[in-house]
């Protein structure tokens, strides 16, 4: 790639990473290895080595490795912008984003000071021998959560976002001459049907999907063996972007979990295992509000639900470590939000003795563990689940509660969904606003969660399949309106979801669905 | 699911085009003991109608019957069974006196209204009181077989299914019986006590599980360790045999304790499965597609055997445990089963885990099959419980012939409606199938005579005749019986014009 279009600069950034990577030091072991091999001729020093990384594997998770750090570091522009352009380069949404911040960190903060509990505090050496004991069955019980109350839904975060306004943009004296016709009113540009065609069109309706094509009632000559066959193979390459390009007709259920971790670039080895533990061990060691948070929100999301109720400990497993593993602050470089800050008793307001809280810098909403939920199907080892949970959330699902001009940001999302609905969608759309339930206030939640929770797994997950598939959210919004015309059926149900919601309202004949596509409506009745 | 009053055309009895035996063009009468799903079921089926004044349990006749207001007594013996079966409609509905002492050559039958009904979905006790005794039309059906108790008894479940083992192995060789490795080492108590013993000296320090083998819904079951807990309870539970008033010893059955279930997220689970027999001989059974796993509240571990909440899952326990909540009940369809499991082992291992499962059905209705009194009328609707063991390899618990209707929600009261309007449909009291389907609804035809393999459906090709050799067994596949059935009662009737 040495001729590409990246900059030097980028470039450098790369070696730097990977210097300070593992796969350094394990290239350069594997090297040596190759070194000291009897049939290896000195003068084609370089030539053999080179051909004794490539046989041995190494060559293939060197290009796993950068694929990675392209995917996810974003390219940089020359001249290089300043950091807070990098996290959202329009001054207004930064403003909005800090002022909700604001808003989060107060409730937070009059949380603790009604409930007269600190922020954090150190167990006592006794919980921390009893917490080590059940720590694989953290749900049996937990802490008394009564008086914990979520600090924000999506539903508020939907009126922070229907308020958004941009101080540059005018619309003339007559309203709703250039206002837009959704309840979103930032100007963002964003993709439209054609273009989402192109982009999507590996799941055009010609095209065999898995989840739907391999029902166990269809021949599975006619598409399943053949798929299969080719899924092993893919899996076998351990190759990143083979296995993407392959999840974008979505993947067999017995190799989602396997492709998953290719596209991720996620192996678990022991440095990532003593992490856990490391992680695990400050969970047992200090207690923070954020626990109860997370406690609360797993008893009101996942535990109540007819498909999650049975991953409780795992989802505890995984949310509580998340919660102190600074790993994830990193992302908050190219993320609009940053990490709240807390002070330590009676230094308020001193840089020095500012830490993040909570030490990931995410606070959670209601909902939040419903980002985890839908794994759980997938991993059976705790470990695995954190890290593919851990970076499917510093890669996307961060952008569906910060507020941020990206096109994958939920304002971009919302926007796209609103626009698509108008444009394809007219009856539906506007029956929808003209008996008051306006589309948006329907979907954001479903938007906001990626659908966790409101289809159901399977049909999450073959959609977060398409998510890392084409590396964009896109098709959370494009899953509405005229989108799923040309794309495939499996989008269906969210329309149906919809018009569920929608009283009354009596569109046109229904689709026929083939199989696979129907099992998810009951969803519905949940809300 | 709408039991509204409109319904499509392929939904309706023809009666005229097909003529429906004796039933004809009227309506289809039925009778219904429970109050749950079932009568749900049967009264929104179009063109069925209550036969009024049926009894609510399976009481003894005494008060029946007197509902309708304009019915007649029988006066004499002759008019005696003949108007009695006529079957005019409600109003020739008899109330007999349950004791005619004046008619020496009548038996003291407790019954005689059988031709009142077409259908009756009856209880275990009035069918036990009732059917020596009772006469039935060709077309009538009936719940239950006489003698159903050979399977859902958990001591006599145990004795066919050794019986056919040894049979199995002397006619077949040792490899064949290796096929019934499928239910745990059983005695029956106290009659096989001392083998029992035997057994237990053998392998000490191994968990067994103490059932009545009569009770039901999890009742009397306790887990035991030492010999000693055992001559404890027996202690209290046998002990002044010389007492007249006393029963006979209640049979336990004694089972080695499947020590490695399947857990998912540290619970335990077992799998409840619908098999419908309609005759024994020749064996006919269907398999529904749906049915659900039961969720342990509480984390599976060893060293809690006397928390009896953790190593039962039925649903009945677990409701008295404390933290139950009755919305959430724990359950998973079984389709939402097979997902996870696909997900982590991969569909072979499932593939194979499944087939076990038909194994056990066909290898336990063929242990019964030469026992059962075989009936035309009768059907049974069976409710398997089967536990995975870690290796993905299925364990039969136990057998109900009663499984619940009773739904606990609202996805539990769909998955009821359609499994037992499908029953329906497969006994076909319309007469609108042929008789030659493979599925019908959600009903799968597992085995006539021997199994059934699934064809390739609607699909012409089979290019590598791969599929022909796959069994008609889809547990925990996609059940869209509405679809099917549309597509199945167009089909049907074309045939039928043709």
């Amino acid at each position: 790639m040495g001729d590409s279009n990246y900059s030097k600069a980028y470039i450098q950034a790369l070696i730097d990473e990977l210097k300070t990577s593992k796969i350094y030091t394990d290239l350069q072991c594997a090297a040596q290895v190759d070194l000291a091999k009897p049939t290896l001729r000195l003068s084609e020093l370089k030539k053999g080595v080179l051909n004794g990384l490539v046989n041995s594997g190494w060559d293939r998770k060197l290009r796993n490795a950068i694929y990675r750090f392209l995917q996810t570091n974003p390219k940089l522009q020359a001249p290089t912008p300043p950091p807070e352009h990098l996290k959202e380069p329009l001054v207004y949404l930064r403003k909005a984003q800090q002022s909700w911040e604001k808003r989060i960190l107060k409730s937070l903060n009059s949380m603790c000071t009604e409930l007269n509990i600190p922020l954090a505090r150190k167990r006592p050496e006794k919980d921390q021998k009893e917490w080590a004991q059940k720590w694989t069955e953290l749900g049996i019980d937990g802490p008394d959560l009564s008086q914990i109350r979520p600090v924000y839904a999506p539903k508020d975060f939907l009126e922070v976002i229907i308020g958004l306004q941009n101080p540059n943009y005018h619309g003339s004296d007559t309203p709703g001459f250039y206002h837009l016709w959704g309840i979103v009113q930032v100007p963002l540009k964003v993709k439209d049907i054609d273009e989402l065609r192109l982009q999507y069109s590996d799941m055009s309706i010609n095209q065999c999907q898995s989840g739907i094509d391999d029902a166990q009632d269809i021949p599975s000559e006619l598409f399943e063996q053949e798929r299969v066959k080719l899924g092993k193979k893919v899996i076998s390459a351990n190759h990143g972007p083979l296995a993407q390009e392959f999840s974008k007709k979505g993947c067999p259920t017995s190799m989602r979990a396997t492709l998953w971790c290719q596209i991720l670039a996620i192996e678990v080895d022991e440095i990532d295992i003593l992490y856990y533990e490391q992680l695990k061990t400050n969970v047992l060691q200090h207690e923070l509000l954020v626990d109860s948070l997370l406690y609360k929100d797993v008893k009101l999301t996942a535990t109540n639900d007819d498909q999650y109720f049975v991953f409780e400990d795992f989802l505890y497993q995984v949310l509580l470590p998340f919660s102190r593993d600074t790993h994830v602050l990193k992302h908050f470089d190219y993320n609009s939000a940053s990490p709240p800050k807390s002070y330590i008793r009676g230094r308020l307001g001193m840089e020095e003795f500012a830490v993040n809280y909570p030490p990931n810098g995410v606070i959670p909403f209601h909902g939040f563990a419903m980002y985890v939920a839908p794994m759980c199907f997938l991993f059976k080892e705790t470990i695995t689940l954190y890290y593919v949970f851990r970076e499917m959330y510093i890669r996307y699902f961060f952008r569906l509660h910060s507020i941020s001009s990206h096109p994958q940001g939920i304002v971009g999302l919302s926007l796209l969904f609103e626009s698509l609905l108008q444009t394809h969608e007219p009856d539906l759309f506007f029956h929808l606003k003209s008996v008051g339930c306006h589309p948006l206030k329907v979907a954001f939640k479903w938007l906001v969660r990626a659908f966790s929770g409101y289809l159901s797994s399977d049909q999450v997950l073959l959609l977060w399949d398409r998510i890392l598939a084409y590396n964009s959210m896109e098709i959370l919004a494009g899953r509405f309106g005229g989108f799923n015309n040309i794309t495939s059926h499996s989008i269906d149900p969210v329309k149906s979801l919809l018009q569920m919601k929608a009283p009354c309202f009596v569109h046109g004949a229904q689709r026929t669905k083939r199989p696979g596509a129907g099992s998810s409506q009951r969803e519905a009745f949940c809300q | 699911m709408s039991k509204g009053t409109k319904v499509p055309g392929y939904m309706q009895g023809k009666g005229s085009r097909n003529p429906r035996g004796i039933i004809g063009d009227r309506e289809i009468r039925y009778k219904c003991s429970l109050q749950n799903t079932i009568l749900d079921v049967l009264r929104g089926r179009p063109g069925w109608q209550e036969v009024p004044g049926q009894q609510s349990t399976g009481q003894q006749q005494a008060n029946t019957g007197k509902s309708g207001s304009g019915s007649t007594t029988q006066g004499t013996t002759s008019g005696y069974k003949g108007s009695v079966r006529n079957p005019q409609g409600p109003g020739t509905q008899s109330a007999v006196p349950t004791r005619l002492q004046g008619f020496q050559s009548i038996p003291p039958i407790t019954r005689n209204s059988d031709g009142d009904w077409d259908f009756y979905w009856c209880d275990r006790e009035w069918l036990a009181q009732n059917y020596d005794t009772m006469f039935l039309y060709e077309h009538q059906k009936i719940l239950h077989f006489r003698n159903h108790y050979e399977l859902t008894r958990k001591n006599l479940m145990v004795k066919n299914l050794k019986r056919l083992k040894k049979q199995t192995e002397r006619e077949l060789g040792k490899a064949e019986g290796q096929s019934f490795e499928f239910f745990p080492t059983t005695y029956e108590l106290p009659s096989e006590y001392h083998i029992f013993v035997e057994e237990f000296k053998k392998n000490p320090g191994i968990i067994w599980i103490m059932k009545p083998a009569a009770r039901a819904q999890g009742r009397g079951i306790f887990l035991f360790r030492r010999l000693k807990d055992i001559t404890d309870w027996k202690k209290g539970e046998y002990q002044p045999l010389s007492d007249p008033n006393r029963e006979v010893p209640e049979t336990y059955v004694v089972q080695r304790y499947i020590e490695n279930p399947y857990l998912i997220g540290g619970r335990k689970f077992d799998v409840r499965v619908y098999v419908l027999v309609v005759s024994y001989n020749p064996l006919k059974v269907w398999l529904y597609r749906s049915g659900f796993a039961r969720f342990s509240n509480t984390r599976f571990s060893l060293d809690s055997i006397e928390d009896t909440y953790v190593h039962l899952t039925n649903v009945a326990i677990q409701k008295n445990a404390p933290d139950y909540d009755p919305d959430k009940g724990c359950k998973w369809s079984t389709q939402q089963l097979r997902k996870y499991l696909s997900a982590k082992h991969g569909v072979e291992a499932v593939k194979k885990a499944f087939k076990g499962i038909d194994n056990i059905i066909i290898k336990s209705l063929q242990s019964v099959q030469k026992i059962i009194i075989n009936d035309k009328h009768c059907f049974e609707m069976y409710g398997y419980d089967v536990l995975f063991d870690s290796d993905l390899k299925p364990w039969l618990i136990e057998i109900n012939a009663s499984p619940s209707l009773t739904a606990s929600g609202k996805e539990d009261y769909d998955l009821k409606f359609g499994l037992l309007n499908d029953l329906l449909n497969v006994l076909d009291l319309e007469n609108r199938l042929t008789g030659k389907e493979k599925r019908v609804g959600g009903w799968d035809l597992l085995w006539e005579d021997g199994p059934i393999l699934a064809d390739d459906g609607n699909m012409e090709c089979a290019p590598n005749g791969t599929t022909a050799s796959i069994p008609n067994s889809f547990l925990g596949c996609h059940n869209e019986r509405k679809r099917q059935l549309r597509e199945l009662y167009t089909a049907a009737q074309s045939i039928k014009k043709s």
